[in-house]
């Protein structure tokens, strides 16, 4: 016999119709070793914000009452060409199928970050459905609560709707969580706390859909800060995240969740952390970038070499903190001239904080000032966004200044 | 995404394609349950009511001019229900609105006379006290009937506190220690609620609680080796002083900004409940704290996540030298509960056995039912708010001392002793010399100790040291080695 239900303890106290489920009674009480939780908090204004009728030639018919509601006509049934939206700014390249993990599955980003999530929840199997909840509509709250769960040794994992929305958590993050371990003298710690949140340009996100608030938290010691670029590397990029023992803020490029498609494995694997990658190798300019611009880093490289004859080493950061150093500098000293690019503004960003690190260790081996091409120091704008972006014909053109320096 | 797919997976932000199903989220969504899954040849989702719901009210309405299609908030346009198709319409059969409204949001009967709820203020939620200010039980029923050995472990906690503020307060004076911060008024916050609870319930704390650590036998050496902090210290002196913590007694480490930790509690609660654990996690905070949005966050999140949590707030008539006037208009912090979902309570925070009795029930039921308490237990901040404060600036002397003579814990609880024959002035006298030297040997050798390693400075940021820190560590040390002249290594560990 369990014990009474309080008052109104059942959801369906509300009078609602019946026919919704009824989640009654207490939550099922399982051993389980791990807790993994995702918050969606459910937003009508945010979310659904995004999905503007009449995307790409859809007709949407509204009946009601009897009264045709005809509104939207297709696009491109105007002919018009210069009113439709522009594409992607980048092509996703699919990085070759991985052959050290065992079988693999085509999947796309979000698919592959469901796929780690999966694999997180699946190593306790005792555990039942209750793990993954809404929670009330309050990031302070979803990261708060997250930090306390963590505080206990169980897994927390925190979605943030977008990015763009994290500054309400902002002193749970940083006040909190980043010094938990320090403030105590590592006699608490909320290591096992994952925070993720949909991030980057998207074409028409705006000031609210856009951001990529990653500098922010770069300048914030106790936390890591990582941003996939592929399906492939954001799933061991989140499972050694969820793995890590310290707080970890895990930035998906939202453009990149149905652009990008690719084999993954299906069982878990980790990319290490702090670790950039050399995802091409070249011999006269350094190219670095993560998430969604290391793909029109790629292009940049490709119209280098075309254009110009100039061979690019371009590399993912992967990891903005801690970041990796290292191979960045191995890199600068090879080549002589780099160029950082992000969609985040100019001014505070992070390509400033790797401009200053590599002029300090490898200023004799520069040829050229470092260049930084990123979003202007503004709001991220609607209709302007083609305008905003740091697309491969700016960095191309600060690559060919670079080059003739 | 194929039709009848589950269209929760469509629910990702991005922004191609979405059907006309995708937009059309039920809107009874946010009951938590889930969106329906969309069978192929189902009619499109429309508002779940059945046509006869709408008959009444549209009668009137059909004779208007359609109204104008608005933009709304990126739902789609779902429309009216269309009444010609009634087919369409997904078959739900529900009671007619005549009898009660069916809005998901809230549960309650029409009204046709327009009234606006005041808010009750002047008698707002009664004290609950088991004592009165002699010590005298007032309702016998509610005597804890605790034993002799118990109630003298009280006495002594609060008392040994108040010995322990005294000297470490004078010792700030003295530029002993950088900072201190008393509990003078509100010991029997600390005690009569860590009395009741089991000893390894999690607690998380806002910074004057250090009463419920004492009655968790933190030892004094402890205590003054994180104000003083030295190489003892086990927060290795990273913190200002009064911010304790301890994993073995189950007492988070205490952070400055206010109410933090209260979100934080619940979802360690959470934690608990579902790790069958039967604790109960309980977080303090003040009548000030109880302002900050990590408040609301924290409620919310306990009642509708279910969570055992015991929020105890110590309403002590100051944040600073904000006065609860300037805090809050409506019926202090227990008042609030009941707009949460949550059992809340008001008890005489300087009655030791009302607060043991409301913490103790709370828990019992907290845990057993996994649901939220909330107890304002009203007090009065006798002291300083801290060191940096000197509270003559914005209250009279007059006031300060009417509740250090006519209300305070320590010696209602002492009447109650003398009362039962458990306590006299001799004892008194003995206790107080003998509580009084413990201290100040505590005390002693605190001050006698060094501080920690300076590459204490680096440690801990991550569990692993990054290799950028690891860097300046080295940066610092050789720094030191050409300048060490210039900092007090003498004073820290090798």
């Amino acid at each position: 016999m369990g014990p009474p239900l309080r008052p109104n303890q059942c959801r369906s106290r509300l009078g609602a119709p019946p026919s919704l489920p009824a989640v009654c009674g207490r939550v099922a009480r399982n051993p389980g070793l791990q807790v993994g939780m995702a918050a969606f908090a459910a937003t009508a204004g945010r979310l659904l914000g995004l999905r503007a009728a009449g995307t790409e030639g859809r007709l949407l018919r509204l009946r009601g009452a009897g009264l045709q509601w005809a509104l939207l006509q297709p696009a491109s049934a105007t002919g018009d060409a210069a009113q439709r939206r522009q594409v992607a700014h980048f092509t996703f390249q699919p990085d070759p199928e991985p052959q050290e993990y065992g079988q693999t599955q085509k999947m796309n980003l979000f698919q592959a970050i469901t796929s780690a999530l999966d694999n997180s929840l699946a190593k306790d199997p005792t555990a039942g459905k209750d793990r993954v909840f809404n929670t009330p509509l309050c990031e302070q709250g979803i990261v708060g609560f997250g930090i306390g769960i963590a505080v206990t040794g169980a897994t927390a994992i925190a979605e943030i709707q977008f990015a763009d929305y994290i500054f309400p958590a902002f002193d749970q993050i940083v006040n909190e969580a980043a010094k938990y371990r320090y403030r105590s003298g590592d006699l608490f710690n909320c290591g096992s706390l994952t925070i993720r949140a949909p991030w980057g340009c998207v074409g028409h996100g705006a000031l609210y859909h856009s951001q990529s608030p990653e500098a922010f938290f770069a300048h914030c010691p106790g936390i890591k800060v990582v941003v996939p670029r592929s399906p492939f590397q954001a799933k061991g990029l989140l499972l050694s995240c969820i793995e890590d023992k310290n707080p970890c803020i895990f930035f998906e490029p939202k453009i990149l969740y149905r652009a990008a498609v690719e084999q993954v494995p299906v069982e878990p694997y980790h990319i290490p952390l702090s670790q950039a990658e050399v995802i091409q190798e070249g011999s006269d300019v350094t190219l670095v970038a993560w998430g969604t611009q290391v793909h029109v880093m790629r292009e940049v490289a490709s119209m280098a070499q075309e254009k110009l004859g100039v061979s690019c080493e371009v590399i993912d950061l992967k990891t903005i903190l801690p970041w990796d150093m290292d191979t960045v500098c191995k890199s600068v000293i090879k080549t002589g001239r780099l160029l950082i690019s992000h969609e985040a503004p100019l001014t505070g960003g992070f390509a400033s904080e790797i401009s200053s690190t590599v002029q300090e260790e490898c200023f004799l081996n520069l040829e050229a000032p470092i260049s930084r091409v990123c979003g202007y120091d503004t709001p991220f704008p609607h209709i302007f966004e083609p305008f905003y972006i740091p697309d491969k014909w700016k960095c191309y053109d600060a690559l060919r200044k670079m080059i003739n320096y | 995404m194929a039709v009848g797919e589950n269209p929760s997976q469509s629910l990702s932000p991005v922004m191609d394609s979405p059907s006309l199903r995708e937009l059309q989220q039920p809107l009874l969504a946010g009951v938590g349950c889930g969106p329906p899954v969309q069978k192929p040849g189902e009619p499109q989702l429309g508002p779940p009511f059945g046509e006869t719901a709408f008959a009444e009210s549209l009668r009137g309405w059909q004779l208007l001019p359609p109204p104008l299609p608005t933009v709304s908030a990126g739902l789609g346009e779902p429309g009216p229900p269309d009444l010609e198709h009634p087919q369409r319409q997904e078959q739900q059969h529900f009671p007619s609105l005549d009898d009660k409204p069916q809005f998901p949001g809230a549960s309650a009967e029409f009204v046709d006379k327009l009234e606006f709820i005041q808010p009750n203020v002047i008698s707002g939620i009664p004290v609950y006290r088991v004592m009165d200010r002699q010590g005298q039980i007032v309702n016998p029923s509610e005597d804890p009937h605790l034993p002799q050995e118990t109630v003298l472990k009280f006495y002594k906690s609060m008392t040994l506190l108040n010995t322990m503020d005294r000297i470490l307060y004078e010792s700030q004076r003295q530029g002993r220690i950088s900072f201190y911060m008393t509990n003078y008024g509100e010991e029997g916050t600390h005690v009569g609620s860590a009395a009741a609870l089991d000893s390894t319930d999690l607690v998380f704390g806002q910074y004057r609680e250090a009463g419920v650590l004492m009655y968790r036998d933190y030892p004094l050496e402890l205590f003054m080796a994180q104000c003083y902090g030295n190489a003892s210290d086990l927060g290795k002196g990273r913190q200002m002083p009064v911010h304790y913590g301890c994993k073995e007694r189950h007492f988070v480490t205490i952070s400055s900004p206010l109410a933090t930790q209260i979100p934080q509690a619940v979802g360690a609660a959470y934690a608990a409940k579902r790790a069958n654990a039967n604790r109960v996690v309980i977080c303090y905070f003040g009548e000030g704290a109880a302002s900050e949005g990590d408040a609301h966050a924290g409620f919310n999140f306990a009642a509708t996540l279910e969570c055992p949590v015991i929020f105890f707030c110590r309403n002590n008539g100051y944040a600073i030298s904000t006065p609860t006037s300037e805090q809050y208009r409506g019926d202090g912090i227990a008042a609030r509960g009941p707009g949460y979902g949550i059992m809340s309570i008001r008890v005489d925070g300087n009655d030791v056995f009302a607060v043991y009795n409301a913490t103790k029930e709370a828990r019992r039921r907290a845990v057993a039912e996994n649901q939220p308490f909330l107890i304002e237990a009203m007090t009065y901040r006798i002291g300083h708010h801290s060191t940096s404060d000197d509270s003559s600036a914005y209250r009279s002397v007059d006031e300060v001392n009417y509740w250090d003579k006519q209300d305070h814990p320590i010696s209602r609880l002492r009447h109650y002793l003398q009362g039962r024959g458990w306590w006299d002035d001799e004892q008194e006298k003995a206790w107080r010399k003998q509580s009084r030297k413990k201290v100040m040997e505590a005390f002693e050798q605190a001050e006698r100790k060094p501080k920690p390693n300076p590459n204490l400075l680096f440690s801990d940021v991550y569990q692993e040291m990054p290799a950028q820190l690891r860097k300046q560590q080295e940066s610092l040390a050789r720094h030191l080695q050409a300048y060490g002249e210039h900092y007090p290594l003498d004073h820290f560990e090798k």
